[in-house]
This record gives structure tokens, C-alpha cells and sequence, in this order.
């Protein structure tokens, strides 16, 4: 009698995953929407498989709506995996072999270049994916914008000011109700390209109140100071916890409110244009391949409306695989983000600035000669 | 209290006690007291901190006064320790309801239906794959580990009765029940990189990793399950010549079948909602992976965890609300599979 | 016992099948036997492969160069005390706020409740331990920290001369709110295994105290109490194993920073060794793997040695009730 339920058990649970494996997900059958899209670049279409990338978490927004677009493209037979896994992270699991292309919010320092050219057998390819002004976000209610210096900013995320109505915001920020709350600084916890493009900020900005290197692991701890991983993890922890000020991609921050910093005698808000003008005065690193457009952004500058905080994000990838289909997919995928509609699909979904026309030609010039064999 | 005490006698031997409804009645008042300190405007948490107060000091005051000492220490020492009971009961109530509440906003047909994959930023997006993965490595991490546990309790309680080799088993599975799930990920993930190179992340590998978490749960349950089985049972199958393994096969499992199979849904239902191993090295996909030898796989906590990072919560406490779900459906399966296949003792 | 006889070759001992079933059907049960040995086999070496893997990756992780330790110090032992510093406090506080509400919860099943509530209670107990940690998680970030934030004000306020209670940070992710939330998790394994050693008391110790006269209180003071105390050790340290081990419900709460402060309050505390792991373990820089595993080994023996001293507590316990 009991050795009946066996008999049972085994058919039932051979039928049980025979129907499981013989339905997919009721999304995932071919779809033809988007293919007659014509402004795509050539290259982006008629791509299968998988593409893995991973890094920024800055650039997961705008990853989202690329790989979402370039899917509907291939008719749902290409699948693109991003993982917003961190800058640092994003760029050795690229030079380790693990991912195709990495997504990056700093160029890569010289050692891991050596590195990425050995993984790639060649030249590596680093072209900006977009601008993006990193904004310092705050949590105050009623406040929607603050004026800050830099050496005001620098001294808030190195615990030296800790109350919100200090002498030294309010000296800038003539009619704004400060509260007498404590502020607690939000940093990134994981290594971060944000982070390295911030603390690069503050030591070039107020070299006198900030003295630590520009670093992918943010310098300072302890105080009232917090962390979350990833840039949306910061913004969350921003959005649900007031007095808190952290520093994330302009792109995600929601509703927050906004600190203009300090250029010259003037502040300026977190712009597209503000990103633009700084773009515009940086200066390309010397001494690295042509298929590479790692940048210095000057943070220095004194224009006026110019926004130093800004990131450049990076696509970084090689100009030689050796799989013909690896090579096809990250050359249509990388095409169709430096072309006008991925630039213009980033802005839509992330609201980043669009890469000018100038640096949008070069990088689509680099990204055509990725190639197999 | 079966001594009674003559009625003129000296009255050291009893002493006035507090009416039986004593508890009642000042539990009551606490009610009161919350109900009032909610009419005024406290916080609801505050209301009923404040009403269980009154309960605690309320009585033994009462009893200190009209009893002894001794009886105040009791009453309140009964007070205290139902307390810890209801402490214990706010956080599991909170926990379900939030669960429970935010989960529910976000299911929908496509919430099952569909997975993360999009070929247009305008689609719905769903756990699908997730549920999918979760179900693929634990049902690959259950293929693994019952075989194994079983024919190790088996082996433990049949064959090896105290002897060396079993007296290591026994001892290493105990070892094994205290391996930190997070380790026994790190040792996949390191496995597995060592193995296919860097980056390596498959649903076979989870398993791998869940299985070293289940086997000794298996093995217990199932222990407890053969020791169960009378040894008549055995001694009349030997009696009629049948042979040792049969006896096993035909006597000892069928008794004992429920209870295993309970041990093994609640060993299920134990690693069904591991995050930390399948973090490592299941990872995480937009689309559906039945494969468990190739490539990353989702399953239901890893979304949890990622998708919290990212921010997406209203899918996250959808895939909670199913997780849960999943957990105590397995819990109850095997309660009640335990229940009815019970082997009938005496 | 025939146990003492055993020898390599002979069957293993207290067989109890005679001698002319092995020659009908030797073949069988020789095959089924060796099957189950394999299994038992395969338990062994994969533990084995487990600590052998864990030593041989990690033993490098012992010596790298000082900058691949540079998060939290310039060796691998400045690396991990940090880490280690957290888990224990992470998991003293979850004790010191679970030990007492599980002794409590096993007197109300066994002692208190009338027998038709102790079941459901009992129950209601156990459906602590079936949610996922990583469902605590995300309740415990999103929901609980900021409701805790008043009371670690009201502390850091009036007790805030005692180190342990510094700044509160904002969001309330700081170690005294993982280590509730571990709280939580372990109550259920306290309360299980403490239940069963009450409930074996014997009935005339209890009934004897009763009648000469004692409360209730006194009774299982006198009584409970005592005949419990090992088997309540154990049940602790078992939970202490759980807590040390436990990774997604501190990754979830723990707003981590990179150095060990003893403010419980802080908001960047270290992370516990688990939760580290599991925030760390896409680092691809060189050496990095080898040290999480180092630390991972670290975390290994550390649960091994609490969970081998549990065992041993319950043996005694259970010798102690059976003699």
C-alpha cells in the first residue's frame, strides 16, 4: 500500500517538469517590433545570441534602454546582459575575460591598459558612451537647491561640517531655512567610477580642504557618514532618509534636491550644458592608442555655467575578438550606442546628455573597425 | 494542594490570595489603559507598550500587596514570560503583512507570465525566469542530495551501527549542518572558476552549493525516519529469507516513506530561499535559463537582492510575496505528508 | 556491543542477518551495501574536498602583498580582525536580545501555554525560521531600520556617556539593527532545541517541587532550570553558529564603512566576514578572490569550533538525562 506513492511520485515529477521546460516565458517568442526602424546603424541589426558586459552602475538606466532597444532590433533573437556591477569591478571582470565589453565611469589607469591589451590581443577600444553630470544630491525637505563651494562640499564629506545651519552654508545660501540637524554624507560602499570621478572633483577643486587621492573606494569613514552599493542604492538611501547629501549620476536621482557648486564667483546647477562646456575645455590623456578616447576633464574651470562634477562614461571593449559572433554583437551594440538614436534612447529613458556631434563621429569611426580573427 | 486546613487552625498555613479573575481584571484595565492612551493620539506601538506596562507592574503590585512575595514574583514572572511570546509574534506579524501588502500590488498575469527580457522599454516585466531558476537548482540540488542522504542514513542506521567509518559520518555531517551557506558558495564559485576560468556562472553550480547546505538535513530526517521503524519488522522479513536489501527496499523505506519525504520537502523548503551561494555563482539573467549547465541562471532570492539594489521595489516585494508563498506551501506539504503517511505505530 | 569486535573485514558490526541470507543473495546485498557506502563515501570526500579546497585557495590569501589588504589594513590579520569584530558583536547582540525571549517562548509551550495552544505556538515559532534571510533583509532595511532610529536617539541621549551608544546614523543601518534582525532568525533554533530539554524534565521532580509548596516560578527555578541548563548552552551555541554564518540579512541592514567601531549605532561599521564576502566577491583585482577565501576559512573554523562545542554540550546533556 505505501509502496504505491513511489509510483506516483516519479511520473508526477518527470510530468511536472515536462510541462515547465515546455513553456518559456510569454515574452520571450519572436516579436518583429522595431525592426523597421531605419535610423539604426546597419551593423546593429541581424545580431544573435548573448552579449555579457558588465561595470557601472551609473550607466545601468541607459544600459537598460539600449539593450532593451537593440533586442526589439534583432527581433528578440539577441539577448545583451549587463550587470551593474561597479566601474572597478565592470573593468577587471573585461580584462579577465569574463564579459565582452565593460561599462566604465573612469578610463582605465595605466597597469590595468596593459592588461586590458593583453586580454584583447591588441588595441583596446575606449570611447565615451555619454556625459553625465554627477550630481550632489540632498534630502532636506522644502529645499530644493543649495549654493556650495567646493571646500564647503569637500569639508561636509570629510565629517568636518556636520551641522546643516553651519556658518559656512549659510553664508552662501542667503534666505534658505537650514535646519539644526546633523548631516550624514552618503557614500558608494563598492569601488566605483563615480566615486573616483567625485573625489577627483574635490582634490582639484579644494586641494586645501581635500587631501586624499581621486580613488575608486570613497576615502572617508566613520562621523555621521553612511554607504549603499551602486547608484541606485545611494539614491535610495538618499530618498528615504533625510539630511542626508550624497553624490550619484544626474541621470537617476529623481526628485531630489540639487547642490550648484562653486565655479569662479558663480554657482551652476548640474546641466547637460553645464557637462557640455567642461567636455568641451578637457584634454585628451596622452600616449594612448587612437582607438582610444580616455579624457582629463578639467575640473579647474572657471567658465561660467560650466558644472566640473561631471562623468564621462566609457564603453570599454576590444578591436579584435576571436569568435565572429562576439565580434558582431559588440560592434552593433556599441554602433547603436554612440549612433543619434542610442544617444537619443539614453537621454529619454536616463536623461543623460547626448554626446556631441564631434565626439559621437570619432567614437563611431573607432567602434566600425571592431573585427574578428 | 490537597491539604486542607482545618478551619479554626492557625492561619500561617494559607494566606489571602487574589480573586481567580485577578489576571482578567487587570488585564482588562491594561486594555483600557492602551484604548485611552490610542483615543489621546499615541503612536498605536507606543499605546500598547504602555497598556502591557500596566499589565506587568499592575499585577504583582496587587499581589505584593494582598498576597506575599513570593506570589508577586510569580505573577510577574508569568506576565514576563507570555510576553516573550507576543515580542517574538510583532516582528513575524509586521514582516507578513508588509510582505503581504507591498507583494500584492505587484502581481499580475505577466508578473508570472513574463520575464525581465524587453524588446521595448513599454513591456511588463515579470519573475518567470526566476521562478523557473529557483525551481531548476533546487530541484537539481534535490536530485543530488536525496539520493545521497538517504542511502547515507541508510548506510548509518542499516549497515554501519557505531561503527569508525560511521562514527565520522555521523560527526562530519554535523560538521557539514554548521557550514555558513555563504562558505559553501565561495567553495562552488572557487570550484567552478578553477574548473571553466573566470567569471563561470551556471545553475549547476548552485546546486553544487545548495547541496552541500541539504544533504545533512536529508541525512538527519531521514536517520530519525529508519530509527523509527520497529526492528520486528525487519526481523519477520530475515524470518521469511528475504534478503537483507529487499528487506531495506521493500520494509524499511515504504514504512518510513512519509516522514522522508517530509524531511526532504522541509529540506527544500530550507534552501528554496538561499540568497548568499546563488549570488556567487548562480548570478543573475534577464532571461529564461532552463539549462543548469550553461550560463547564469535567476532564481527568486538573487532577484530579491538585485533588484532591491536597483531599486525596482515594487517587483522585489512581488518576488518576496512569492518566495514566501513558496516556502510555506513546502512547509505545509510536508507537514501534512507527514501527517498522512505516518507509519502507524503499536 | 559487539561493536568492540569489528575488524576491517568483517561486516559492519550489529549485523544482524544470519549467515545463510548473505549466501542466497550475497550478490544484491554486496551491491546495495557498497551503494550506500559510496554515498557516505561521497559525504566524506566532498567535506573533505571543501576543507582542502578552502586551505590550499586560501593559504594564499594569508601572504599577498600589502595593498591587496588595503580596505581594512595592511595584512591579512588587519584585514580580517576588523571583520571579525563585527560578525561577534553582529552576533553578541542577537543573542543577548534572543537568549532570553527563546527561554521564555520554550517555558510558555512547555510550562505555561495549556496543551491545545502550545501546538500553534510552537508553530507560529517555527514559521520564524521558514522566511528567508533575504526576505528579513529587505524587510529589516526598508522597514525596520528608520522605525528603530527613536530609540537609538533615546539612548545616545541619556546613555550616551557609554561608548557603545554613539551617533546615530539616519537611516538606521547600522550592526545593533542586523544584529536584531539575526536576533529574529535565531530565536526559532534557541527556542526549538531549549523546548525539548524542558519538556523531558521529569514529571515527580516537577510535581514535587509543586507540593511542597513552591510557585510556579519557583518550580521551574528549582526544577526546569537546572535539569536544562546544558542543553540551553548548546541550543545557544547553535544559534551563535547560525548568527556568525548569516550574510544576506547584514548585507541588506549594514550601511558598511572600512573601519571597527564599537558605537553600535554607526553607519560605517565593518561588515560581518559573510557579508563581506558576498560585497566583495566580484572584485576581479589579483589576490582578492584568494583572500575572501582565506577569510571565508577564517569564518569556516570559527562556526566549526562553536558548532563542535554545541555537539559536545548536547552529548553531556543527553548522557547526563539518559544516566
Amino acid at each position: 500500500m505505501k509502496r504505491t506513492s513511489f509510483r506516483y511520485v516519479v511520473p508526477g515529477v518527470a510530468a511536472l517538469a515536462l510541462t515547465l521546460s515546455a513553456c518559456g516565458a510569454g515574452n520571450e517568442g519572436s516579436s518583429s517590433n522595431g525592426s523597421g526602424n531605419s535610423d539604426a546603424p546597419s551593423a546593429a541589426s541581424g545580431l544573435s545570441g548573448e552579449l555579457r558586459g558588465a561595470g557601472a552602475t551609473s550607466q545601468e538606466k541607459a544600459q537598460e534602454a539600449w539593450a532593451t532597444a537593440i533586442q526589439g532590433l534583432n527581433d528578440g533573437n539577441l539577448t545583451v546582459d549587463y550587470q551593474g556591477i561597479g566601474s572597478t569591478d565592470g573593468r577587471g571582470q573585461f580584462i579577465d575575460g569574463a564579459t565582452s565589453f565593460a561599462g566604465s565611469d573612469s578610463y582605465l589607469k595605466d597597469e590595468e591598459l596593459e592588461s586590458a591589451r593583453e586580454r584583447c590581443n591588441g588595441n583596446v577600444i575606449e570611447v565615451p558612451a555619454y556625459v553625465s553630470p554627477i550630481a550632489i544630491a540632498f534630502n532636506l525637505p522644502g529645499i530644493d537647491s543649495l549654493n556650495l563651494s567646493p571646500a564647503v562640499i569637500a569639508d561636509i564629506f570629510n565629517n568636518k561640517i556636520t551641522k546643516w545651519n553651519d556658518p559656512a552654508i549659510v553664508a552662501d545660501n542667503q534666505g534658505v531655512e537650514l535646519p539644526d540637524a546633523d548631516i550624514s554624507p552618503v557614500h558608494r560602499s563598492d569601488d566605483s567610477g563615480t566615486t573616483k570621478n567625485f573625489t577627483d572633483y574635490l582634490g582639484k577643486a579644494a586641494p586645501d580642504n581635500w587631501s586624499y587621492e581621486a580613488e575608486d573606494a570613497f576615502p572617508v569613514s566613520g562621523g555621521k557618514s553612511q554607504a549603499a552599493e551602486g547608484t541606485s542604492g545611494v539614491v535610495e538611501l538618499i530618498t528615504n532618509t533625510e539630511n542626508t547629501i550624497g553624490y550619484a549620476d544626474e541621470s537617476q536621482i529623481g526628485d531630489l534636491g540639487t547642490v550648484s557648486v562653486g565655479v569662479g564667483d558663480t554657482f551652476s546647477a548640474p546641466t547637460a550644458d553645464g557637462a557640455a562646456k567642461v567636455v568641451a575645455v578637457s584634454t585628451r590623456v596622452e600616449g594612448r592608442d587612437a582607438t582610444d578616447m580616455a579624457t582629463d576633464v578639467d575640473r579647474t574651470t572657471t567658465e561660467e555655467g560650466a558644472y566640473p562634477v561631471i562623468l564621462l562614461s566609457y564603453l570599454i571593449a576590444c578591436e579584435n575578438y576571436d569568435d565572429d559572433t562576439e565580434a558582431a554583437n559588440v560592434k552593433g551594440y556599441l554602433s547603436y550606442i554612440v549612433s543619434d538614436e542610442g544617444q537619443q534612447a539614453a537621454a529619454d529613458a536616463a536623461g543623460s546628455a547626448p554626446l556631441s556631434d564631434e565626439v559621437a563621429t570619432e567614437a563611431q569611426g573607432i567602434v566600425e573597425n571592431i573585427s574578428a580573427g | 494542594m490537597s491539604i486542607q486546613s482545618p478551619p479554626a487552625s492557625s492561619p500561617t498555613l494559607t494566606h489571602a490570595r487574589l480573586p481567580r479573575q485577578a489576571p482578567l481584571m487587570v488585564g482588562a484595565v491594561a486594555v483600557a489603559v492602551t484604548a485611552i492612551g490610542l483615543v489621546l493620539g499615541l503612536g498605536s506601538v507606543a499605546a500598547v507598550l504602555i497598556g502591557a506596562l500596566v499589565f506587568l507592574v499592575v499585577l504583582p503590585v496587587w499581589s505584593l500587596a494582598v498576597e506575599n512575595r513570593r506570589s508577586a514574583t510569580d505573577r510577574m514572572m508569568t506576565g514576563l514570560i507570555w510576553a516573550t511570546f507576543f515580542v517574538a509574534l510583532a516582528p513575524l506579524v509586521s514582516l507578513v503583512w508588509t510582505v503581504v501588502a507591498e507583494g500584492s500590488q505587484a502581481l499580475s498575469g505577466t508578473f508570472f507570465t513574463y520575464s525581465f527580457y524587453r524588446t521595448s522599454l513599454d513591456q511588463p516585466v515579470g519573475v518567470y525566469h526566476a521562478i523557473m531558476g529557483t525551481l531548476v537548482i533546487t530541484g537539481v540540488a534535490a536530485l543530488i542530495s536525496v539520493p545521497v542522504g538517504i542511502l547515507t542514513a541508510i548506510y548509518l542506521i542499516e549497515y554501519g551501527k557505531k561503527n569508525t567509518f560511521s562514527r565520522v559520518v555521523t560527526f562530519l555531517v554535523d560538521v557539514m549542518t554548521g557550514i555558513p551557506s555563504i562558505v559553501a558558495g565561495l567553495f562552488a564559485f572557487a570550484l567552478f572558476t578553477l574548473i571553466f576560468g573566470p567569471g563561470h556562472q551556471s545553475g549547476l553550480g548552485g546546486a553544487v552549493a545548495l547541496s552541500l547546505l541539504m544533504i545533512p538535513t536529508v541525512v538527519r530526517a531521514t536517520e530519525e525516519m529508519l530509527r523509527l521503524v520497529p526492528d520486528d519488522l525487519r526481523e519477520a522479513a530475515y524470518a521469511l529469507g528475504t534478503p537483507r536489501w529487499r528487506t531495506i527496499v521493500r520494509v524499511v523505506l515504504p514504512t518510513s516513506v512519509g516522514g522522508i519525504i517530509a524531511g526532504v520537502t522541509l529540506a527544500v523548503a530550507r534552501v528554496i530561499g538561499e540568497t548568499a551561494p546563488l549570488l556567487l555563482i548562480a548570478g543573475i539573467v534577464q532571461r529564461t535559463n532552463f539549462n543548469p549547465f550553461d550560463g547564469s541562471m535567476t532564481t527568486l532570492p538573487v532577484l530579491i537582492f538585485s533588484e532591491r539594489n536597483k531599486g525596482n521595489i515594487e517587483i522585489v516585494w512581488g518576488a518576496a510575496l512569492v518566495l514566501m508563498v513558496l516556502v510555506m506551501l513546502l512547509n505545509v506539504i510536508a507537514r501534512v505528508l507527514g501527517k498522512i503517511l505516518a507509519p502507524k505505530q503499536g | 556491543m559487539s561493536t568492540t569486535l569489528t575488524t576491517k573485514e568483517a561486516p559492519a558490526g550489529g549485523d544482524p542477518s544470519p549467515s545463510w541470507i548473505s549466501e542466497r543473495s550475497g550478490r544484491g546485498d554486496a551491491i546495495f551495501k557498497g551503494l550506500t557506502i559510496a554515498a557516505a563515501a561521497l559525504i566524506l570526500l566532498a567535506l573533505a574536498s571543501v576543507f582542502i579546497f578552502l586551505f590550499t585557495q586560501g593559504f594564499a590569501g594569508f601572504t599577498q602583498p600589502a595593498e591587496v589588504y588595503s580596505k581594512y589594513g595592511s595584512s591579512f590579520w588587519g584585514y580580517v580582525w576588523p571583520l571579525l569584530a563585527s560578525t561577534i558583536v553582529a552576533s553578541l547582540i542577537a543573542l543577548i536580545i534572543a537568549v532570553p525571549l527563546a527561554i521564555g517562548i520554550a517555558l510558555v509551550i512547555t510550562q505555561y501555554a495549556p496543551s491545545w495552544l502550545s501546538t500553534p505556538v510552537a508553530y507560529v515559532i517555527d514559521l520564524l525560521a521558514a522566511v528567508p534571510s533575504v526576505v528579513y533583509g529587505l524587510w529589516a532595511g526598508i522597514y525596520l531600520a528608520p522605525k528603530l532610529v527613536p530609540i537609538y536617539e533615546w539612548l545616545h541621549e541619556h546613555l550616551g556617556f557609554i561608548p557603545l551608544f554613539g551617533d546615530v546614523v539616519s537611516s538606521g543601518r547600522s550592526i545593533s539593527t542586523a544584529g536584531l534582525v539575526l536576533a529574529i532568525m535565531i530565536l526559532p533554533i534557541i527556542t526549538a532545541i531549549s523546548r525539548e530539554v524542558f519538556s523531558r524534565t521529569p514529571r515527580l521532580h516537577r510535581e514535587a517541587a509543586l507540593a511542597l509548596g513552591a510557585t510556579r516560578w519557583e518550580m521551574i527555578r528549582m526544577t526546569v532550570f537546572p535539569y536544562g541548563r546544558s542543553g540551553v548552552i548548546s541550543a545557544v551555541m547553535l544559534g551563535l553558529g547560525r548568527a556568525l554564518g548569516e550574510t544576506m540579512a547584514v548585507v541588506m541592514v549594514l550601511s558598511p564603512g572600512t573601519l571597527f567601531t564599537f558605537n553600535l549605532f554607526s553607519g560605517s561599521n565593518t561588515p560581518s566576514i559573510a557579508a563581506n564576502i558576498a560585497l566583495r566577491y566580484k572584485e576581479r583585482s589579483e589576490g582578492t578572490l584568494e583572500v575572501l577565501i582565506a577569510t571565508g576559512l577564517v569564518l569556516f573554523l570559527l562556526t566549526f569550533a562553536i558548532n563542535f562545542a554545541a555537539r559536545w554540550a548536547v552529548a553531556r546533556s543527553e548522557r547526563k538525562l539518559a544516566g
